[in-house]
């Protein structure tokens, strides 16, 4: 995933002369995961900034540039240390379009690693995205293959609106898949049926992805749509709503703790809208309401197979 | 007692008390600092420097997390820690490990610690040290806090935060600076100037001359000390802190210092510094002008040295394999610190979670 993702920046900066990185230690180091490696030798260091050690300045400042009219694709080194620039994001990224009634704007791309899993220190292993899809005008996307890493992010650079992109760290080195040269784009606001099935729906992003189909794989009886919502804010509803309508049983997989994620919210909604109409309560595996544990203790806390399959026959076992 | 009106950085002025030949300008030389207290010094040095060694081997080993090595640093913080007092409060950032030793903790907790254990953490409360800080620039404010505190309360004792220059490019770091100037707070701001942030050199992380002058910006001294020099860094600390003490607000010290190493174990400093760069630091590195001072003075020789490797080296491997057997967290453990109390809601998804892992 870290090539696709830096053929992706490569690409796109040699098409838009515009955008520009910004982050610590992106350039001459290439990046903490070395996604932006090379990219200082190629563009220069107009193009690839080196910044002070200061998320608020990162993101605050590259508003600045992106409204004067440039492209700023930011790194945060880990997502646990966008708070410090939650202020700029929140406050001012997500809402420059709306408090300027769409005078001013400013697409920018602030990527992060994100979720947990590769056993890294204390405030590394953040999967808080609910902060985010709780904050109207900004996007979020999570791309679970190195193809889809490449797509959606060249459709993020190209966005009218800011966009965040997680990239989950876990998948960063562990997944290998041949990426087309050419550029192409992934629309944003659009998710992918990953397998078609008839039994139950599967709604999960990132990481998650590989693990629900790491325990389908187990079970060849069990048809199981699986959807992939690349992009959490927008999320794409009728994708969810079209498979739900046909399995009638929803089951929705997340990292990132239970109470006030994006799961919770998904299960109100299908709820809601087929009350009634459900084979089986929906569904969710999360992750617990307490902070990320330390590496020795990270096993617990992850979503791992046999947690999705306690919920799968709990799903497909009432009728 | 050092006058800091004496090192106004902004005329570039820097403490250096011993130089890297270990010659000592001794009417500089703070009467606390005996030679006694010196050799106790080296010993922690030391001490700190052999468990950053077995650390990067257990890492390599995948026995040990990522950690931040004090490599070439170490009179930062063993020098300053020592002269802070007993009930003083000490805000680390996640590269003073130092700090345990100088508490005369158990520097098991350091092993425990990276190794992914937050058990680690819980040290006695009298021990006046707060837990590692890996979001940088976060916590000078809670020394900024806890120096507030006491001098509310009337109080004379004090904190001190450890940060690097990197550090004081975060808002935080900053407002923490701006609190305790205006509340005279018994705080003590120390940063490791150690030339890197990761891969960001010290020339491009501020337009400022030196870190220190960020002091004076906001009312107080500053001043650069020569941070491998255990004498400056010493004499700096015990004035800033009588100052503190007695009320008369907080002092930046800028430990201008050197990382020999990785900025962790998981960098590889090839990749963005010139190893000539490097090369004239190792001879500024602060055991090696202790031991030349001590030899000098005929307080130290081969015999001693080769005693105290001995000893470092047991109580590194006697610490090793006290975190190795600690046993690793349960489902208990990573629930019930969430809030004074578990909820409903924590209980019910700790039952579910246990029913997975029967044996914890
Ligand atoms: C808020 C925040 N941003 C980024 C990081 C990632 N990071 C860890 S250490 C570091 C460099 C710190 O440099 P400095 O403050 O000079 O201290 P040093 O590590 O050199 O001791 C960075 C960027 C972090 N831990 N926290």
């Amino acid at each position: 995933m870290v090539q696709a993702l830096n053929q992706a920046l490569d690409q796109e900066m040699a098409a838009n002369p515009n955008v520009v990185i910004m982050g610590e230690d992106v350039g001459h180091d290439g990046g903490v995961f070395r996604v932006t490696d090379g990219l200082i030798q190629k563009y220069g260091e107009k193009r690839v900034l080196d910044t002070p050690l200061a998320e608020a300045g990162i993101v605050g400042t590259a508003l600045g540039m992106s409204v004067y009219g440039l492209r700023p694709v930011v790194e945060i080194q880990f997502f646990g240390f966008t708070y410090p620039a939650f202020q700029e994001i929140v406050s001012h990224v997500a809402r420059l379009r709306t408090r300027t009634r769409g005078v001013y704007t400013c697409p920018m791309v602030i990527r992060t690693p994100y979720g947990i899993g590769i056993k890294a220190l204390e405030h590394h292993s953040e999967s808080t995205e609910a902060y985010f899809t709780h904050t109207p005008g900004i996007k979020v996307v999570v791309p679970s293959s190195p193809y889809d890493a490449k797509g959606l992010l060249i459709s993020a650079m190209r966005s009218e609106d800011p966009v965040l992109f997680l990239e989950p760290s876990r998948l960063y080195r562990s997944i290998k898949q041949e990426v087309p040269e050419t550029v192409y784009e992934i629309p944003l606001g659009k998710a992918k049926i990953l397998k078609q099935g008839t039994d139950l729906t599967i709604v999960a992003w990132g990481s998650m992805l590989r693990m629900v189909m790491q325990t389908l794989s187990k079970d060849q009886n069990l048809s199981a749509e699986v959807i992939d919502l690349r992009t959490l804010s927008p999320l794409d509803w009728d994708t969810i709503f079209t498979s739900v309508e046909k399995t009638r049983r929803l089951l929705i997989v997340a990292e990132a703790p239970r109470l006030g994620g994006l799961a919770s919210d998904i299960s109100a909604t299908v709820s809601e809208k087929f009350h009634g109409k459900l084979k089986a309560p929906v569904e969710r595996v999360t992750g617990f309401d307490i902070t990320p544990p330390l590496p020795l203790g990270e096993h617990l806390y992850m979503v791992d197979e046999k947690r999705i399959l306690k919920a799968i026959k709990k799903l497909t076992h009432s009728s | 007692m050092l006058n800091f009106k004496d090192y106004n950085p902004l005329e570039g002025k820097q403490l250096q008390i011993m130089d890297e030949k270990g010659n000592l300008n001794e009417s500089l030389r703070p009467a606390e600092l005996t030679d006694e207290l010196l050799i106790d010094i080296y010993k922690k040095m030391t001490l700190l420097r052999e468990m950053d060694k077995k650390a990067a081997s257990l890492q390599r080993q995948g026995r040990m997390g990522v950690f931040a090595s004090s490599y070439g640093q170490e009179a930062s913080v063993i020098a300053s820690s020592m002269a802070m007092g007993k009930e003083d409060w000490i805000v680390p950032a996640y590269r003073q490990q130092g700090a345990i030793i100088a508490k005369n903790l158990p520097i098991s907790n350091f092993f425990l610690y990276y190794k992914g254990n937050e058990v680690a953490s819980r040290l006695p409360r009298e021990s006046h040290l707060f837990p590692v800080a890996i979001p940088v620039g976060s916590q000078p404010l809670h020394a900024a806090g806890l120096g507030m505190a006491a001098r509310l309360k009337g109080d004379q004792t004090c904190a001190i935060a450890y940060f690097g220059e990197g550090a004081t490019s975060e808002g935080e770091t900053l407002e923490a600076f701006n609190f305790a100037g205006v509340y005279k707070a018994n705080t003590i701001f120390f940063c490791e100037n150690n030339q890197w942030a990761i891969s960001t050199p010290r020339l491009r992380q501020t337009a400022a001359k030196t870190i220190a002058q960020k002091g004076v910006a906001f009312g107080f001294d500053g001043i650069q000390v020569d941070g491998n020099d255990p004498f400056a860094v010493f004499a700096a600390t015990l004035a800033a802190r009588k100052r503190a003490a007695e009320g008369e607000g907080p002092t930046l010290i800028e430990s201008f210092t050197y990382r020999l190493g990785d900025h962790t174990s998981a960098d590889s400093a090839k990749k963005y510094r010139d190893p000539a760069e490097v090369e004239p630091w190792h001879d500024k590195e602060p055991l090696l002008r202790t031991r030349l001072y001590l030899t000098q003075k005929g307080l130290w020789d081969d015999q001693k040295e080769e005693d105290l490797a001995n000893e470092v080296y047991n109580q590194v491997g006697i610490a090793v394999a006290e975190a190795e057997k600690t046993p690793n967290q349960t489902i208990d453990d990573i629930f019930d610190y969430t809030f004074a109390e578990l909820t409903p809601t924590l209980q019910e998804q700790k039952s579910y979670l246990k029913q997975f892992y029967p044996e914890t």
